[in-house]
């Protein structure tokens, strides 16, 4: 039969027909704007103490970006691929991963990093949906291996000012300077570690003054870890376009405290109380990139498990590998090498998570209802058999 | 009667937009009868009816034509007078070729035909009666499966109906045919409700409405008022899939269909409001169902709107009728969700065509798929709580034993997935990729174990 109408020029496709009206690009869109307030306010805040230092984190942050930007472009030329660039994930990793480098970190290492970030950690493996390992913790990580001494220095700016105002004893007063002065000096989470080891944790961090620097910002640390309270507004906005789910944020943040209260050690008479160990909790919530990982790094699609079981218990690995890398290992922070290592269990998570289909688990109790029946007849036919007999 | 909120819901779905708007106020217009009309014998779900006609007989409206063929199968009858020009394999909606009764059609003698079957008291006559009759008339679900109705109205032995579900969620976007139906012939939903809660030995009915049709909810309100009996209308929240048969009990009744066992197994029984108004007019008028309203619409057409039309009815005279498509770059026979894309229009309605989706050209976008960012939506979205992402990578890698291990056959394939994927990928294409290759490889085994 003829084919009536113009079918020449109708489009042919499987259903559906509809689509939601969202793309890999508008996600990765929703993740840079929710990244930038932390990271502008960070530039901010180093601007603040010091104008120079604050050019030189923008010029971190604009590397970071470039050297992703050019390293996806260059892979994918070499693997004879489409280009990618469209779909900005490159500039989340670049924007990711300027956010947990030292403010005064040499640019080359910054370019470094990131190309590692980008043609290592992701295009290697084929590219975005394909890596294992979320790309801008793996950056970082190679960066703190190879160039440990200048990711681990730090430029000071006003923070341990406000702490010495506190007088919280002798460890403030070691640590402070005049403020708006940048050098390097430690960041809060290293002076933590240095006042546990020492007995003084409950002195620093009893002081809720420090916490309240620790979540507005005044504090030094990395670009983007710097501001807890913008981390918190892009965490909020990610949450509210449903980019992610509260179950990664909620279960790592919430897993670092709860070891934090229950391990800081009872010295010097100042952390006996519930106060104190709440304080210690706090402090480890929201010093170091515990809040950036968890919002941004940890809930990174590709790397992280499909289901919100397995997201929380992905979120739960996290916080418990961060907290034993701050607490008993070499490093003072533990995130972005906790993601990493919770990201090789991801796959295994994602199995042992699988949902059970619907009306699975109903056939399963029927067959097994039947099978007993089955049984119990064959119980009871025997002994018809014998009566018989 | 009692009007309520459903009490349950079904974990996944998706909101999609519904564009019910185009055509939900327009009332139900008669298409003028077209001059030739192309009747399938496969116009339900299982073995197509055996055609009982040939070329150059006289056939006269509501005689039978095809015979069923099997346990599940449906009879098949002459929508209009006329004669029969030929019988030839034509391709159906899917795309599957089945045998097509070609009837040119005698307008005359159609308005002067009388019922196929004499008019039955539904209240007096004995259930086995009315039972037969609904097989005589040919009567298949007319939400889109197209199971056989008679065979539902037959619990076997041991089973009893509990729940006799009236299914008026039509929650597929475009489509208003089901409430044009419960709108305009409330009273007959109602009577063919009537009818088979008599032949299911007196279960508790639901009618079962998405809230998005209030004027539907408010004449079902009106003519089920006084009913006897446990009956509910239930409000249902707009979620696709919620006319998916296990879905709709899961969210009415709160209880399960257990995976391959069939409704009735948790004492349930769903029938589409359309087929329950064409129960009333089997059993009350003694019509065998040759007709179905129709939703034509979309932006690709000039005048959206819902017709009753005689099953055989070519695509081509529904748009003419429509005023004609517009710039149109895709039919979708169906609603956008689980419709067939159809390459022309020269394909005929069946008993089961909900709708006739044209889409401008400005509406079909294209895209490439991308690989899987493991973003969860499409897991968070299955109603039948699979992998649909775990399942697409597979299948990509064609690792097919893997997608039956992660239960691909248990999809229904109503594109949840695929709408909510960001990457664009076509993951319920890939699922029936895997199901049909399972399949196959079954029916090969099968076929080497019996040659055995």
């Amino acid at each position: 039969m003829k084919p009536q109408g113009p079918s020449e020029t109708y489009v042919l496709s499987s259903s559906p027909h509809a689509r939601a009206d969202s793309s890999v690009r508008d996600i990765m869109l929703d993740v840079i704007v929710a990244a930038v307030p932390a990271v502008a306010c960070g530039i901010a805040f180093i601007w603040r103490a010091d104008p120079a230092a604050g050019l030189h984190s923008l010029l971190v942050v604009a590397t970071c970006v470039l050297a992703c930007a050019a390293a996806e472009s260059l892979c994918r030329l070499a693997m004879r691929r489409e280009q990618t660039l469209g779909d900005l994930s490159c500039v989340v990793t670049g924007l990711l991963l300027a956010a947990t480098l030292p403010p005064g970190l040499p640019l080359w290492m910054c370019a470094a990093g990131s190309v590692f970030a980008i043609a290592v950690a992701k295009q290697a493996f084929g590219g975005l949906g394909y890596n294992p390992f979320n790309p801008a913790a793996a950056g970082r990580a190679f960066m703190l291996v190879s160039f440990t001494g200048a990711m681990t220095t730090w430029s000071r700016s006003g923070w341990i000012a406000s702490v010495a105002h506190g007088g919280a004893g002798n460890l403030a007063a070691g640590l402070a300077a005049e403020p708006g002065v940048l050098e390097t000096c430690a960041t809060p989470l290293a002076a933590m570690r240095a006042a546990l080891h020492s007995g003084e944790a409950g002195a620093l961090v009893c002081d809720w003054r420090f916490l309240g620097d620790l979540f507005a910002g005044d504090i030094n640390g990395s670009i983007g870890e710097i501001s807890t309270l913008a981390l918190l507004l892009g965490g909020a906005y990610l949450l509210w376009r449903r980019v992610i789910t509260w179950h990664v944020p909620a279960a790592f943040l919430g897993t670092m405290a709860a070891i934090a209260f229950a391990a800081l050690p009872c010295s010097g008479g100042l952390c006996e109380t519930a106060g104190a160990r709440a304080a210690f909790a706090a402090a480890h919530v929201l010093a170091g990139g515990a809040v950036i990982a968890a919002f941004f790094m940890a809930t990174d699609m590709v790397t992280g498990p499909v289901t919100a079981k397995g997201k929380l218990v992905f979120g739960c690995g996290c916080g418990a590998v961060t907290m034993a890398i701050r607490l008993w290992g070499a490093y003072p922070e533990g995130a972005s090498f906790a993601i990493l290592v919770m990201n090789a269990f991801a796959p295994l998570i994602d199995r042992f998570t699988r949902p059970v289909p619907f009306g699975r688990r109903e056939a399963l109790r029927a067959a097994k209802r039947r099978a007993a029946e089955e049984k119990r007849k064959a119980k009871s036919a025997p002994a018809d058999a014998k009566g018989a007999v | 009667m009692k009007t309520a909120k459903a009490r349950y819901r079904f974990d996944g779905g998706v909101h999609p937009q519904y564009h019910k708007d185009l055509t939900e106020d327009c009332p139900v217009r008669d298409i003028p009868l077209p001059a030739l009309l192309a009747v399938s014998m496969s116009q339900h779900l299982g073995a197509p009816a055996k055609c009982v006609v040939k070329p150059g007989d006289r056939v006269e409206r509501g005689r039978l034509i095809g015979e069923k063929a099997g346990f599940i199968s449906a009879n098949v009858h002459a929508p209009a007078s006329g004669t029969v020009k030929a019988v030839e394999k034509r391709p159906g909606p899917a795309g599957a070729l089945a045998d097509a009764v070609i009837i040119e059609t005698d307008a005359e003698a159609t308005a002067k035909a009388g019922p196929a079957f004499p008019p039955l008291d539904w209240a007096k006559a004995p259930r086995e009666e009315l039972l037969a009759r609904v097989e005589a008339a040919g009567i298949c679900g007319m939400g889109g499966a197209g199971f056989p109705t008679a065979v539902k109205l037959a619990p076997p032995p041991g089973k009893r109906c509990e729940y006799l579900i009236l299914n008026g969620a039509e929650c597929e976007p475009y489509l208003t045919a089901d409430s044009r139906v419960m709108t305009e012939n409330a009273d007959r939903v109602r009577r063919g409700a009537e009818i088979m809660r008599r032949i299911l030995g007196g279960p508790a009915v639901r009618v079962a409405v998405e809230e998005n049709k209030p004027g539907a909810i408010a004449a079902l309100e009106k003519a089920f008022a006084g009913i006897d009996g446990d009956v509910e209308i239930t409000i249902l929240p707009c979620l696709y899939p919620q006319g998916s048969e296990k879905h709709q009990i899961r969210a009415v009744t709160g209880r399960i269909v257990p995976e391959g066992a069939l409704p009735i197994e948790t004492g349930c029984v769903v029938e589409n409001v359309g087929t329950s108004a064409a129960v009333a007019d089997a059993v009350e008028r003694g019509e065998a169902l040759v007709s179905r309203v129709t939703t034509v619409t979309g932006d690709g057409i000039a005048n959206p709107c819902n017709v009753r039309a005689p099953c055989g009815t070519p695509y081509s005279a529904l748009a003419e009728f429509a005023g004609g498509a517009k710039d149109v770059a895709k039919v979708v026979s169906g609603g956008p969700m689980m419709g067939f894309n159809v390459p022309d229009l020269g394909i005929a309605t069946t008993k089961t065509t909900s709708g006739l989706l044209f889409l401008a050209r400005k509406s079909v976008f294209a895209y490439t798929s991308q690989p899987c960012i493991g973003c969860g939506r499409c897991v968070r979205a299955c109603p039948m709580g699979l992998s649909p992402s775990e399942i697409s990578r597979s299948v990509e890698a064609d690792d097919i034993a893997a997608a039956e291990a992660l239960w691909v056959m248990d999809c229904i394939e109503c594109g949840c997935c695929s709408f909510s994927c960001p990457a664009a990928r076509d993951i319920t294409q890939f699922c029936r990729r895997a199901k049909n290759s399972i399949r196959a490889a079954r029916a090969a085994a099968a076929a080497k174990a019996k040659a055995k």
